[in-house]
């Protein structure tokens, strides 16, 4: 009764039953991927497209069409369209891998060209756009003391609320929190930027200052961290609050004792994510801090820079030198971020409570 | 239709541990053979080398030969999606796919296998359903999901599923495992039905199961924890429940061990 | 902590009547919550409030005027260019974005050699957390002049579809490049949350469409897919929330004009978020108010976006596969 298999005739199969059928040889794709490369550069330089971009889409269309001329050939209809997903998968990788790479590489090799001590350590106070040298220290104290004041504000009301929706929640007002906290996340950073600026300088009449940034930054931050500490109060597992409950503790001294030591090192992790994240924020800081060359420590009173505004500067200016520092300013603050994440991380890996999955 | 399997020399391994060692044994056509043997004894891992759904597995490997009539499943051009699309499962929890409905689920294989006929198809899941024993309970809902339906009854339309592309072999492990005492005496009902049309293999926990349902009966174990699993007899099921050649049988059937 | 029992009764009985530690925590807990109401409120009061001033002396229709002048004299301004450049780019991202990420999250859930999948995912979660304004920087920089050739090509031999019609000789500075740099920013963070989903997906059922003699794909179709639907939406909208509030990658990367052309690979039109930052340094306060009513459109239609993500997944719960 079994009809599904079609068989076809191959001379060089020895002996078949139903259940085979001529299938291609193991190294049959990477042949198809070296052969649609090949083709793809060698058209590319043929035809005289300049956009390697081109080669490489000529490339990937190749290797699909073959693949599934190949295997309908030779395997069969069902098994070409099984090899054709496979196919499209890998290209799909690797059409996401090439410019991810290039990234990397050419923000690490342009960086590192003028990355120096001497640039982490020096602002821009007196240097010419055109001329090399100056630094980045002023961008990279603002970045600091900003993000540092939006997390002093958004990282206790974000665990307090997640508190309160997982320990206290549950009426209306715990609904209604958790819709906003969901709509909040949506927030583009630059419409944050536009209701401090509306509120603190427009109505309220303040300058721009480092404070007005870290406001609208602890307003991009605050629900980042209330959704993954909620995630992480979640995982509590309801026997250790009982426990501590049936022992007589207090509720507010079971969550400050039990259950938030417990979730301790997810909370840390989602908190650094969240730092990471309003780290390389430009358009809310561009909005409200204005930008300056000179070190400014003062938070609360005048413009200051931070390392994605001073990166957008200079670009901005165009000028070798200016674009040159924009590279080392971006490397400089992809490490920031970068070494955010690694961190955060690696917490979660060693504070994992053991109730996950 | 039903077929016979000569397995010889068969090894599976998991990565580098040899979870069953050199099995060879003959399962008959239109008859039931029941696996028996302590957990770990790799009873289930034999059943899946014969599907070749181990291979499925992470780091699963096989070694050895399993005939299906006179072709090796494991023959160097053979397609192990048509080894499976021959030899059907069932499982030990009913998985039914929850986003299709009763009909789809049991249409599920035919509709890979080519195009049929809406009637055509209509006749085959009402056959396989009617032959599942399940036809008069869902014919009525054949558009609800099959996420709905109590959990004997969902191992049902998973045994409706298998049945439905007409396999030669069924094999099934502990499918009575996650079910009610009421659900698993209809599903032994159903083994009883279908062993006319299949070659059936069960894997089981419950000795009494294997002796009220199966013809045949094959005792596996394993000399340690860490150790491979062994086939350490295969005889008439009666035989194996009343008077087994082997003491290590007789010690696990009488409760001694295991 | 010893506690006799006597002392458990009393803990009891004092449950009811809430002592002070309890009120002051549940009370903090409750009004950082509120806390975070009053702060959508006022960004939604606020925003709305400007906005008013702005549109009230606005000398022509706000949503479909080509021009931006708040400055002028009647004061003429319209998002009607915006809004098309926004919904433009964020498609071209999307229709670039979202196949590639389920492809990547396919690749890293079930096609991947295993010592190549972790890594691979730990290396995608990090690239979601590289700002934005790199890759502005290397879109501009680097992505441009590689697009260049493409654009010509494709105004060569796609020039037909008028889409692709390119006038002139403008770098590739246009619409169709920032939907290229957004999808590639967006993809990170879709493919994370569809492979999340994916490896989520149900051993069982994958098993079960094997068993019936399914490929590979046949099994990911019957079994993975449907169960990540809902996902592979929300993983899409929460990227399209991101491409249509994107700023600094655009801001770097489109030479901006006040037009609305179809064509394009011609260097030209804007979003909103670009649009206010590229405007914000030269306007006055009545021009900033202008700005900020544009943002307000811009929070409206992401509030739209997450409400027809959330909407989509709740209606499809009963199917989800969750409850299975």
């Amino acid at each position: 009764m079994s009809h599904a298999i079609q068989e076809r005739p191959v001379s060089v199969a020895p002996r078949r039953g139903p259940l085979s059928h001529a299938r291609l040889p193991r190294w049959t794709p990477a042949a198809v991927a070296a052969f649609s490369i090949a083709a793809g550069i060698g058209i590319g330089l043929a035809a005289g497209w300049h956009s390697k971009v081109q080669w490489g889409m000529l490339a990937a269309l190749l290797f699909v069409l073959t693949t599934y001329a190949v295997t309908t050939k030779v395997e069969g209809a069902r098994q070409a369209k099984d090899r054709v997903a496979t196919s499209l998968v890998w290209v799909c990788f690797v059409l996401a891998v090439v410019p991810l790479l290039s990234l990397a590489w050419v923000t690490i090799s342009k960086g590192m060209a003028v990355l120096d001590v001497y640039f982490l350590t020096h602002s821009m106070n007196g240097v010419l756009d055109t001329e090399a040298g100056g630094g980045v220290y002023h961008a990279l104290l603002g970045t600091i003391e900003q993000v540092g004041i939006a997390t002093l504000i958004a990282a206790p009301i974000g665990l307090l609320t997640a508190v309160y929706l997982v320990e206290y929640g549950g009426g209306k007002l715990a609904q209604a929190v958790t819709f906003f906290v969901d709509v909040m996340t949506g927030i583009p950073s630059i419409v944050a930027g536009l209701f401090i600026l509306a509120t603190w300088n427009l109505m309220l009449g303040f300058g721009p200052s480092g404070f007005a940034g870290a406001m609208a930054l602890a307003i991009l931050m605050m629900p980042v961290v209330v959704r993954s500490t909620e995630e992480m109060l979640k995982l509590v597992p309801n026997e250790l609050r009982e426990a501590s409950l049936a022992l007589g503790i207090p509720k507010w001294r079971t969550i400050l004792k039990v259950v938030l030591p417990t979730a301790i090192g997810g909370i840390t992790t989602g908190v650094m994510l969240a730092v990471a994240r309003i780290t390389g924020e430009t358009a809310p800081v561009l909005l409200l801090v204005f930008g300056t060359k000179l070190i400014n420590p003062n938070p609360f009173e005048g413009a200051q820079s931070s390392l994605p505004l001073y990166v957008y500067e200079q670009y901005a200016v165009g000028t070798d030198a200016s674009v040159a520092r924009a590279w080392a300013a971006a490397l400089v603050l992809i490490a920031f971020v970068m070494i955010l994440n690694l961190v955060a991380r690696g917490i979660a890996r060693w504070k994992a409570p053991k109730t996950g999955r | 239709m039903a077929k016979r399997i000569d397995v010889s020399g068969l090894s599976a391994f998991y990565g580098a541990h040899k979870a069953i060692d050199d099995i060879s044994m003959t399962v008959e056509p239109r008859s039931v053979t029941a696996f028996i043997g302590p957990s770990g004894c790799g009873k289930s891992t034999f059943l899946r080398t014969l599907n070749r759904m181990h291979e499925v597995t992470p780091g699963g490997r096989v070694e050895g030969k399993v005939m299906l009539d006179d072709e090796n499943l494991y023959g160097s051009n053979v397609d192990p999606v048509a080894v499976r699309r021959t030899v059907g499962m069932v499982f030990q929890r009913p998985n039914p796919f929850p986003t299709m409905s009763i009909f789809d689920n049991v249409a599920a294989g035919l509709r890979l296998n080519g195009k049929y006929k809406k009637s055509a198809l209509n006749d085959i899941v009402e056959k396989s359903l009617k032959g599942a024993n399940l036809w008069n309970e869902v014919k009525d809902r054949l558009n609800k999901p099959g996420s709905g339906l109590s959990g004997g009854q969902q191992q049902r339309l998973c045994i409706a599923r298998a049945i439905a592309v007409e396999p030669d072999v069924l094999l099934m492990d502990e499918p009575c495992s996650a079910l009610d005492p009421i659900s698993t005496l209809a599903i032994e009902d159903l083994i009883g039905e279908l062993k006319e049309r299949f070659t059936i293999v069960i894997v089981t926990h419950n000795m009494q199961q294997a002796a009220r349902v199966s013809d045949r009966t094959a005792f596996f174990n394993l000399a340690a924890v860490g150790q491979p699993g062994k086939l350490i007899e295969l005889d008439d099921t009666e035989r194996i429940f009343s008077n087994p050649s082997v003491q290590a049988t007789e010690d696990y059937i009488s409760g001694r061990f295991g | 902590m010893a506690t006799t029992t006597p002392d458990i009764q009393r803990n009891r009985r004092a449950k009811s009547a809430s002592r002070p530690g309890d009120r002051i925590f549940s009370g903090l807990s409750r009004g950082s919550g509120i806390t975070l109401l009053v702060i959508m409120a006022a960004i939604a009061g606020f925003l709305t409030y400007r906005a008013i001033l702005a549109i009230s002396k606005d000398s022509t229709s706000f949503f479909t005027t080509f021009e931006w002048n708040p400055a002028g004299n009647p004061p003429v301004f319209g998002i009607a260019v915006l809004a098309f450049g926004t919904i433009v780019s964020s498609v071209i991202a999307m229709l670039i974005a979202v196949p590639v990420a389920i492809g990547i999250a396919l690749f890293i859930s079930h096609y991947a050699p295993r010592k190549l999948a972790k890594p691979l995912a730990y290396v995608v979660d990090l690239l979601a957390a590289v700002p934005s304004i790199i890759y502005g920087l290397w879109g501009a920089i680097f992505l441009v002049p590689y697009l260049d050739g493409l654009n010509q090509w494709l105004d060569e031999y796609m020039g037909w579809t008028y889409i692709f019609d390119k006038s002139g000789e403008g770098v590739a500075r246009n619409l169709f490049t920032v939907g290229i740099l957004l999808a590639i920013m967006i993809l990170p963070i879709i493919t994370n949350v569809t492979r999340e989903v994916f490896l989520q997906a149900p051993k069982m059922h994958e098993e079960a469409a094997l068993a019936l003699g399914a490929t590979r794909w046949e099994v990911i179709r019957m079994s993975v897919l449907p169960f990540g639907r809902s996902g592979i939406i929300s993983a899409s909208m929460l990227g399209l929330g991101r491409a249509l509030g994107e700023t600094m990658a655009v801001a770097v990367v489109l030479s901006p004009s006040f037009l609305i052309s179809g064509h394009l690979l011609d260097p030209g039109g804007g979003t909103f978020a670009q649009n206010i930052a590229a405007k914000f340094n030269e306007a006055n306060e009545f021009g900033r108010d202008a700005l900020i009513a544009s943002g307000l459109v811009l929070f409206v239609i992401t509030l739209l976006v997450n409400g027809a993500a959330r909407w989509i997944i709740g209606r499809r719960k009963e199917y989800s596969g969750a409850a299975a």
